[in-house]
């Protein structure tokens, strides 16, 4: 009838308990809410209908067609319809009346079920994307998750519908990092360096420290974190096993230990040194620890940016005076070529997905300082948030969202918004700490 | 000379060394001294001068130049002004007579723009004082320069005010 394919995450499986070994010793951090500000008009309709529960386990509280509705409408592309209005509930392609969902006036629906794997270790999920005028089937496949990972299948299930009606994988089964920091300015004043889900659940503090915390980013396999710390009152860079819990400190040199950031093939960690006196792009051989420096220039050098083939590094330099984008090859030879000329103040870009595209902190005069999209291939610049103190863009992987740190009534939260302006997110933590510094990881394997 | 004119003498000498030593040792915890004689002239030796750079007292006295230690800058900008010399020179000269003295520079900047850039500019401002104190011959193995960036401000109001008071080097002195 339908091919079914089936994608085997045992790895994933294995993974994610380990984090959860290495973090049951810090409390559960506050969770993140993710609020729709702006959405797109004439987004589609589309209905998940509640997967049938085929298990002998007891139905955990994850639901999944809820999870998926919920990720769906959180992209402001689709236009999930509520459960309540749902007259029928099918489970399976063969049960769908395709006439009651015409009339419900919606283009595609998902059905699916869950049943334990053979070897009482997880669930297998099973779901099919239907085009409702057509009545064909788009999409079927099933899928394999552990026991305490059905969000987390949920969230493939959202990833492969979003992919198959708009042919971009989705970014749903992915983390996002970020820095909170409780009793801001206080002397009880605590920096927690957090990893959650990236629709906000599943909240786990990594680090917890009394010193400021900033620059996490993602190593490309999503296992480890760099970050910043001041833990012992100078920065210094250190690198994060997210499933062992152990730490490294990679560089603590004389000066700035700053900007971390993997190279894509994950041997490398590009960093902003100032051991010869400024701020300079070094590269870090994470296994032989040998370190190379790759600007020569006395200005501010920092903010490394690894291209996706891991060929050239953007980084940020005020060597024509004020902070600006530049673009050199990632053996440090040649000149670096300036990149952005609009605004007087460039900085922190963050690389779209083809290389194409660079989210960056933009500053017309040194007003308002604010999120834009640099267009490599038009040069042109596209301002997308509208805060006075918005910072750290960092783009989701599949290249569909911005996500950076904005100010609201004198507190840091993040903000979400789509490439093209068209979509808006508020995520907001729900003890009201700080957030900010986010770092959207890549996809997850 | 008999036994007991070495005796008297003994005891003057000893008496004076006393004075002396009271005097040194007293002198922080005596704010008030006691009416002098001629009310016009009061003795220079023991009372603390702003002036003296030199004289660790001064580090804590508001009316000296070495109790300011936070220098202030323009946005984006690194240079000292020069309001800010003379304070600058004050600890020079102290640096200089106390050579066991040890300060960190630390560099902070606003909140303005991206936190990364901000250390260097924090950093940069914090070279600035360094090496105008070195300009002032004073050896470098005393002087470290560390930034905080946006990290730390003294002040968490988004406005030019606040603002100016976060974009500063803070002399810290870690041994005096």
């Amino acid at each position: 009838m339908f091919s079914s394919a089936r994608s085997h995450l045992s790895s994933f499986t294995t993974a994610s308990l380990f984090l959860l070994a290495a973090l049951l010793s810090m409390p559960a951090a506050a969770e993140l809410r993710i609020e729709i500000v702006d959405g797109v008009e004439g987004a589609m309709p589309i209905a998940v209908a509640p997967f049938a529960w085929n298990s002998d386990m007891p139905e955990p509280e994850a639901d999944i067609a809820g999870i998926v509705s919920a990720d769906l409408h959180r992209s402001g592309l689709f236009d999930p319809m509520d459960e309540s209005e749902m007259i029928d509930r099918p489970s399976d392609p063969t049960e769908v009346r395709f006439g009651t969902w015409r009339l419900l006036k919606v283009d595609h629906l998902v059905v699916g079920s869950v049943r334990d794997t053979t070897d009482g270790m997880g669930y297998e999920v099973e779901y099919h994307l239907l085009d409702v005028h057509s009545g064909r089937i788009l999409l079927s496949q099933a899928l394999t998750v552990g026991m305490g990972d059905l969000r987390f299948g949920a969230h493939r299930v959202a990833d492969a519908v979003y992919e198959a009606l708009l042919g971009v994988p989705g970014a749903f089964a992915t983390r996002i990092a970020y820095v909170a920091v409780r009793g801001t300015g206080t002397e009880e004043e605590i920096f927690e360096l957090v990893v959650a889900d990236a629709d906000g659940h599943n909240p786990q503090t990594v680090v917890r420290n009394s010193q400021p915390i900033l620059s996490p980013t993602w190593s490309p396999d999503a296992s480890k974190l760099a970050y910043v710390s001041f833990a012992t009152g100078r920065s210094q860079v250190v690198v994060q096993d997210l499933y062992t819990g152990q730490n490294r400190v990679v560089s603590a040199d004389r000066g700035i230990n700053g900007a971390p950031a993997f190279s894509p093939d994950g041997r490398k960690l590009a960093v902003s040194l100032s051991r010869s006196g400024s701020p300079e792009i070094w590269v870090i051989d994470l296994e032989s620890g040998r370190t190379e420096q790759l600007t020569h220039h006395w200005s501010i050098n920092t903010e490394p940016a690894w291209s996706p083939d891991g060929e050239r590094i953007y980084f940020t330099s005020d060597r024509a005076g004020r902070p600006q984008i530049y673009v050199m090859d990632a053996d440090g030879r040649g000149d670096p070529e300036r990149v952005t000329w609009e605004g007087r103040y460039n900085a922190h870009a963050s690389i779209g997905l083809e290389e194409r595209y660079l989210a960056v902190i933009y500053s017309e005069g040194d007003e308002d300082f604010r999120i834009a999209i640099h267009d490599r291939e038009t040069d042109r610049l596209r301002v997308l948030s509208d805060g006075r103190l918005d910072e750290s863009p960092s783009f989701a992987p599949n290249g569909s969202m911005v996500l950076y740190a904005t100010r609201r009534a004198g507190k840091s939260e993040l903000a979400a918004v789509s490439a093209d302006g068209r979509v808006r997110q508020r995520l907001v933590l729900s003890e009201g700490d700080d957030v900010r510094e986010p770092a959207w990881s890549p996809l997850i394997q | 000379m008999n036994t007991a004119l070495r005796f008297i003498a003994l005891v003057m000498l000893a008496a004076i060394l006393a004075a002396c030593a009271r005097e040194t040792v007293e002198e922080p915890e005596a704010p008030e001294p006691p009416p002098p004689e001629t009310p016009v002239e009061e003795p220079e030796t023991e009372r603390l001068d702003p002036r003296d750079f030199t004289d660790p007292r001064n580090l804590d006295n508001a009316d000296s130049l070495l109790s300011e230690r936070v220098i202030y800058f323009e946005f984006d900008r690194s240079n000292v002004r020069s309001q800010y010399r003379p304070i600058i020179e004050a600890h020079a000269e102290y640096l200089r007579a106390n050579p066991s003295a040890r300060v960190m520079l630390e560099g902070h900047a606003d909140e303005r723009g991206s936190r990364e850039y901000n250390l260097g500019l924090g950093e940069r401002r914090g070279n600035s004082v360094d090496e105008l104190l070195r300009a002032n011959n004073v050896p470098s193995r005393q002087l470290e320069v560390v930034s905080y960036g946006e990290e730390r401000p003294v002040c968490r109001e988004s406005n030019e005010d606040c603002w100016q008071r976060n974009r500063r080097v803070e002399i810290v002195y870690t041994a005096r």
